[in-house]
């Protein structure tokens, strides 16, 4: 049975739970930044993580494809421990995509080389095949035209776009987002959006970490409200922004709304 | 313009005397040449030890030889470590004085590579990492691909200078009874008991030298900038 039919067959049985994240911990050595977090995000979930600055929400995204390692506690990706020191994280990574805060485009290559680069090097697809996955997005996101630009070329919002559709060329299962508007002139910020509204649409299971409230409202299926290392409340957008129950959401919701 | 014309026949036509030049830029630039690749490998090596190690505290007992490595050769003089090379570590070894000078010049200049070529590494964001990491390289494909291109690039004009630098400190290796080109024109002098034609001939030939080095760099960084414009 391939491994794609075994994950059909899993999701068929109902279970289809992604990550499921066990008593995660991480210290950086001045106290503990992720304090016991548990929690499961499901295929297809499209789930927004609030939080004051420092709260650790961006630890806690990060730690998710261990850019961060976490010093306890297990995280399980497709019933897999990802915090076993004998899995080959590289291969794990690859189902994983991520867009960061400031875009991390590699600015020695065209547009299109880093699309196809991780297609070609690390998934083995040919090159033509990979030229016409990436053109493919490219046009999705209105940006065909810069292909054979250079990242610096191009403006902060286009930047992210690529970032995201660079993401897409690995064929991940799902799309981590950390902060990805936060760099962005205002005026830039919205065709980011736009982007990750499709994609949500599409079903792509995606864990945002973001200040925009208003997209979150509207694109969530749920939100996470992080503050001091812990998830203090974990609920649909409703419950979250008209009715907050602790205290801290509701002096942090005072303050940014 | 007679006493000038009689001085250079002197110097450089009785007896072929211009062949000292000619045979002492050869071994100069064979010197050179064989110690900056040899450079290179050493340098890039330990550069890469080096950031491993401080970027993921990996590699930590290399590291510390690495270190080592460097404290001794930028703490010692090039020319006290090519005569401990000659009469102490090769002196019963019978490998060939080239050989030597060679081996000697390279880890000297490895060590400056090393330092260069790290700098260079380090100066990269540390987003680049993550974003090779994250697609699913390696950490070594992650250098190979996205950090070592960025950091050669970045260092270019740098390493130039090292090698620069290299070619010019070769000219001690007459210590070890090399014939180079400065021992070339100090061969000459002594034999004319002139010293001027002879020693500005070396300099001049050393001088444009480095300009033909320095231009080919020149050269080289505007078309790797124009590559990302």
């Amino acid at each position: 049975m391939s491994a794609e039919s075994v994950k059909a067959a899993a999701n068929a049985s109902g279970s289809n739970v992604l990550f499921e994240v066990k008593g995660l911990c991480k210290d950086f050595g001045n106290g503990l930044v992720l304090d016991h977090i548990d929690t499961t995000i499901n295929q297809g979930e499209v789930v927004v993580i609030i939080g004051p600055s420092g709260s650790g929400k961006s630890t806690f995204l990060r730690s998710l494809n261990l850019l961060e390692e976490p010093t306890g506690g297990h995280i399980f990706f497709e019933g897999t421990d990802i915090t076993d020191k004998h899995l080959n994280i590289d291969t794990y990574r690859q189902k994983i995509g991520m867009v960061f805060q400031h875009f991390n485009l590699f600015p020695h290559m065209t547009i299109l080389r880093n699309m196809t680069l991780g297609p070609i090097k690390l998934l083995g697809i040919p090159e033509e095949e990979a030229v016409a996955l990436a053109k493919g997005y490219l046009e999705r996101v209105g940006l065909l035209d810069k292909a054979d630009a250079y990242p610096s070329q191009l403006s902060g919002g286009q930047k992210q776009r690529i970032a995201i559709v660079r993401a897409l060329c690995m064929n991940p299962e799902v799309m981590l987002f950390d902060e990805p508007t936060s760099a962005l002139d205002p005026e830039m910020v919205g065709e980011v959006l736009e982007v990750m509204r499709d994609l949500a649409k599409g079903g792509m299971t995606m864990l945002i970490v973001t200040h925009e409230m208003g997209f979150a409202k509207e694109v969530a299926g749920r939100v996470l409200f992080i503050d001091e290392g812990k998830i203090l409340e974990d609920d649909t957008p409703e419950e979250i922004f008209q009715n907050p129950k602790s205290e801290r959401l509701q002096s942090f919701l005072a303050k940014i709304l | 313009m007679d006493g000038f014309v009689a001085s250079f026949q002197n110097n450089f036509i009785d007896d072929s005397r211009y062949l000292y030049l000619v045979q002492g830029l050869g071994m100069t630039l064979l010197i050179t040449f064989f110690a900056a690749i040899l450079g290179i490998l050493l340098g890039f090596l330990v550069a890469i030890i080096r950031s491993t190690y401080e970027k993921t505290g990996k590699m930590k007992f290399a590291n510390s030889i690495c270190v080592l490595y460097l404290t001794v050769i930028r703490g010692t003089p090039a020319m006290v470590q090519l005569l401990i090379m000659y009469y102490v570590i090769f002196a019963s070894a019978n490998i060939g004085k080239p050989l030597v000078a060679i081996l000697s010049f390279g880890i000297n200049s490895g060590a400056y590579v090393a330092e260069i070529v790290r700098s260079g590494i380090m100066s990269i964001d540390s987003g680049q990492l993550e974003a090779g990491r994250s697609l699913g390289f390696s950490y070594a494909q992650t250098m190979w691909y996205v950090i070592m291109p960025q950091a050669f690039k970045n260092v270019l004009p740098a390493l130039a200078n090292e090698f620069i630098v290299l070619l010019k400190e070769t000219s001690i290796c007459g210590y070890i009874g090399l014939m180079d080109l400065t021992r070339g024109g100090d061969i000459i002098r002594s034999r004319t008991y002139e010293a001027f034609m002879p020693l500005i001939a070396v300099a001049l030939i050393y001088l444009v030298l480095v300009v033909f080095l320095s231009s080919l760099v020149r050269k080289l960084e505007r078309r790797l900038r124009a590559s990302e414009r």
